[in-house]
């Protein structure tokens, strides 16, 4: 790998620019944190609905 | 703006207006099958055809979105305004693809799931890749896709594909061509500029109205399909000849006017008229099935 051609100076965030980009994140993780519930409630639910009455009809 | 992707970017990845009518025809699909579903199953299966719809938009959007940023309609869309990277698109786009058609094809039936596997397809790489950029075909054949939903409904629910469901796909593939082409007669400038073959771009305005009033008259013909296969009866009909005739109207309109200003006008009036026409004609056809089969009803 190549060393970069210059270091790049990164200017430091304003106060109000953290506080927006850390409210989208947080946004987007619960989001996230959503969708997953909901795929593993459905995941569960289909399951249930497909084996029916059959799911306590087996050999112990 | 953060430089972070929100998730009102996401869900426009999705093109949730599109999937309203996705999702509603694909319900009515679902509804009107013989023998009926599990309800649990059938919402799932509804929430999979929506989920595959919004794949199939992420996708367009990722291939698309160098001609979206010339299109004032689509260049606010997240990857030409800059908010979305292409590559997380494509990823966002095959995930939810994988993802609808197992869990369809686990919750239904696999027929139900090759189809909507089928349906993301033909969007994706037979409607976006080849023919959007290469003929004025483009969206007559391309429309096939928008017209899939129902039958991948009707597929959940009884695992096979039928007459009937054909006649539900017929209405929208004949639906499409006189509503994108009322579209592009307005927007023609936009589409001319991305280099997109529309066809009033291609052979003109006088050709494109005139294929439009061609498929107006065999979409008000189709919308009858249902009620001479027995699917729907005469509420549905009253409906359906009435919106159709005034389908026919706004297309002969549109036809016998000239003028630009006016022209684009009419065109206008056509496209939303023909967006507010499909969810009238299916949800009378919902009606009139759910009169006959809950309401005692034998109309």
């Amino acid at each position: 790998m190549s060393a970069p051609d210059e270091i790049r100076h990164v200017e430091p965030e304003s106060p109000e620019i953290a506080a927006a980009r850390a409210k989208v994140r947080r946004r987007r993780s619960i989001a996230l944190a959503i969708a997953l519930a909901l795929f593993a409630i459905t995941f569960y639910t289909l399951t249930i609905v497909k084996m029916g009455p059959a799911l306590f009809d087996r050999s112990l | 703006m953060t430089g972070e992707t929100r998730v009102e970017d996401y869900l426009a990845l999705l093109k949730p207006n599109v999937m309203q009518l996705v999702v509603f025809t694909a319900i009515v699909g679902l509804v009107m099958a013989p023998g009926g579903i599990n309800p649990v199953l059938g919402i799932i299966a509804i929430v999979c055809i929506a989920i595959g719809a919004g794949a199939s938009g992420a996708l367009n959007m990722w291939y698309d979105s160098d001609i979206d940023a010339v299109m004032s309609r689509t260049a606010n869309r997240p990857i030409p305004a800059g908010r979305i990277s292409r590559e997380e698109v494509l990823v966002f786009g095959l995930v939810l693809s994988a993802f609808s058609v197992t869990l369809l094809g686990l919750a239904t039936n696999w027929v139900a799931g090759g189809f909507l596997a089928f349906t993301i397809f033909f969007y994706t790489v037979v409607y976006t890749v080849w023919l959007k950029r290469s003929t004025p075909q483009n969206i007559v054949i391309g429309g096939a896709a928008g017209a899939f939903p129902p039958m991948v409904g009707w597929a959940a629910a009884t695992g096979t594909v039928t007459l009937e469901s054909v006649a539900l796909f017929l209405i929208i593939f004949l639906w499409t061509p006189p509503h994108f082409w009322a579209l592009a007669l307005y927007k023609q400038s936009d589409y001319g500029a991305a280099g997109v073959p529309m066809m009033p771009n291609v052979v003109g305005n006088a050709s494109t109205k005139r294929q439009i009033f061609g498929y107006s008259v065999l979409l008000s013909a189709s919308a009858l399909l249902p009620l001479w296969l027995g699917m729907a009866g005469m509420v549905y009909g009253v409906v359906a000849a009435v919106t159709g005739m005034s389908f026919l109207y706004l297309a002969w309109r549109l036809l016998r006017t000239d003028e630009d200003v006016a022209m684009r006008r009419a065109a206008r009036v056509l496209f939303n008229y023909s967006l507010s026409y499909l969810f009238v004609l299916f949800f009378a056809l919902l009606t009139d099935n759910l009169l006959a089969r809950f309401g005692g009803f034998g109309l």
